[in-house]
């Protein structure tokens, strides 16, 4: 049984992290085709074909495929589709862009955000922001799957995967790319990083926000952001931990002024140690907290900073 | 220009999830239910819409129970000029697929014949983040997911779109399908005037078999339970004791 993988490729580079973690989900399915697409992808391919548990990478270069949208990249996968009998990626934004109409084209349910395999038609998957975590059986011929990253280690390098080219579907012209406002940013990025700090609604302001920061960068972290604080005007969405934004398992993750919605947990909880830090003793947040420091965040963030290292 | 606007009835956003002892879902009887938030953000675009005058018709419809009537009214009196009631169940705790969902608003949208479809863009019920890009697919339309800012211009629509490297901004061909995200707009209350007026807007009733829509679902529910809860942490008096605890456990 044969596994298309659906490679995350941003201009032109391979998002390893996120493909490798992939990759370990759809090894229990079976061989994995690892589609490497895009305006360019050699290079994306040539570095997904040396993930250990890839049998082969397809290649697809052509403009109509460039920043990924949606249309021309179904089309691509659903031209591809007859070998395979699992069609997954990693569940980023792109590909929960692009997977649900890829399972519509073929008439078959999509599976999103799936956190386990139990077996080649059966998956794990968190409903209700992480309340509630529904096992599903599909019984459709093809299933159409995204990974949960935060769930699955990343497979290691050391394959020799065969590379080919496969010609792009016809494009459909439907959408056109206009510009990319990516944040710069030298911090780690968030759903991969070792450590993340994450301010919430208790930081008060954009300016605020700059304790949280500093922290971060301490640590080498990645910055987070409760949906209270993005809400507020306090931090851009992309720094959104939680079941509407990222969801995170880093080996430490520091909540600062978080109280600890339900929506954020579901973003965080996988976290191996987890420190919170909110003058409100009754928070929520200290329920999941590894160590819970009450404290005004004022205080404690920036004597933290000052302390370690 | 005719907007439509696909809203589901979900549980509240502030209500506890309870799952049922039984393991085929979770709890819904007596619980109290609202719009999805995302879609009342799509509906608040929507009247937006109209309001600019980019739009003549806002049409709310929502697929499920004969309860989701409450979810139309609410769309109607946030400012929604008519609704399409589809009823595809009979039990609260039957929900029905977002592939099933997008064939039956497929073929709304044969009937309306809208400029746009605006979706929130995922339910926060069964979380799936499918229905636009599903309905999107089986139209052979353009799709904008997770819209945060949205511009159209004749025959085509600027959109800017929440990714995870920040935002992406593309240009959709009208037709178009658009899921909406947070930052789009805040949706406005319904003023009690509005609400008593709502009561007398039409609202049109069918079934998926009206549509000739086969909803048996593709995913078989195995079993539903709480998730794991992380073992309850310690209380530490300073930011000292906070470091050699870190440092204890090999994290900093």
């Amino acid at each position: 049984m044969a596994v298309l993988l659906l490679a995350e490729v941003n201009n032109g580079e391979l998002a390893l992290d996120a493909t490798a973690k992939a990759v370990t989900a759809a090894k229990a399915l079976g061989d994995v085709t690892v589609l490497a697409a895009g305006g360019s992808a050699a290079a994306a391919g040539e570095a997904a074909a040396k993930i250990d548990g890839v049998a082969k990478v397809l290649v697809a270069e052509d403009a109509s495929l460039g920043h990924r949208l949606a249309e021309s990249t179904a089309a691509l996968i659903v031209s591809l589709a007859g070998d395979y009998e699992h069609i997954v990626a990693p569940a980023t934004t792109d590909a929960k862009n692009v997977m649900p109409r890829v399972a519509a084209l073929l008439d078959v349910m999509v599976i999103s955000d799936a956190t386990a395999v139990v077996d080649g038609a059966t998956f794990e998957r968190p409903i209700y922001a992480g309340n509630a975590i529904q096992t599903v059986k599909s019984s459709d011929a093809k299933k159409v799957v995204t990974f949960r990253t935060a769930n699955f280690d990343a497979a290691g390098e050391g394959g020799s995967a065969a590379v080919e080219t496969v010609g792009a579907a016809e494009n459909p012209g439907l959408s056109e790319w206009v510009e990319d406002k990516v944040a710069e940013s030298d911090r780690p990025e968030l759903t991969s990083a070792g450590i993340v700090v994450s301010g919430g609604r208790g930081v008060g302001s954009e300016e605020s926000f700059a304790i949280i920061e500093a922290l971060a960068d301490k640590l080498n972290a990645a910055v987070g952001a409760s949906r209270a604080a993005v809400d507020s005007g306090f931090a851009p969405n992309d720094w959104q931990v939680g079941q509407t934004g990222k969801v995170v398992a880093p080996d430490l993750y520091v909540a600062a002024g978080i109280s600890g919605a339900i929506q954020h947990l579901a973003g965080m909880k996988d976290s191996k140690i987890i420190v919170a830090i909110n003058k409100d003793e009754e928070a929520p947040i200290f329920q999941v907290a590894d160590f819970g420091l009450v404290a005004d965040l004022f205080d404690a963030v920036p004597e933290l900073t000052e302390k370690l290292g | 220009m005719k907007v439509l606007v696909p809203v589901k009835r979900v549980i509240d956003y502030n209500v506890k999830v309870r799952v049922k002892a039984d393991g085929t879902g979770v709890d819904l009887a007596n619980v109290k239910m609202s719009m999805n938030p995302f879609d009342e953000i799509a509906v608040e675009e929507a009247i937006r819409l109209k309001e600019a005058g980019k739009a003549d018709e806002v049409v709310a419809v929502s697929i499920g129970v004969k309860q989701a009537q409450e979810t139309l009214r609410t769309a109607l009196a946030m400012g929604a000029d008519r609704a399409i009631l589809v009823v595809a169940a009979d039990d609260v705790h039957t929900d029905i697929e977002p592939l099933a969902v997008a064939k039956i608003l497929a073929a709304v949208v044969k009937e309306e014949e809208p400029g746009i479809v605006l979706c929130g863009k995922q339910a926060i019920d069964n979380d799936m983040n499918a229905t636009g890009q599903m309905l999107s697919a089986l139209l052979g339309w353009s799709q904008a997911t997770f819209a945060s800012e949205l511009d159209i211009d004749g025959d085509s629509a600027k959109v800017t779109r929440e990714v995870d490297g920040g935002l992406q901004t593309i240009s959709v061909k009208m037709p178009t399908i658009v899921t909406v995200d947070l930052r789009l707009n805040e949706p406005r209350y319904a003023s009690l005037p509005n609400i008593m007026k709502a009561k007398r807007k039409p609202l049109d009733e069918k079934t998926a078999a009206d549509y000739g829509v086969d909803v048996t679902p593709r995913l078989e529910i195995v079993s539903t339970t709480e998730p794991e809860a992380r073992a309850a942490g310690i209380k530490v008096d300073s930011v000292d004791d906070l470091i050699a605890k870190l440092k204890d456990a090999g994290a900093v």
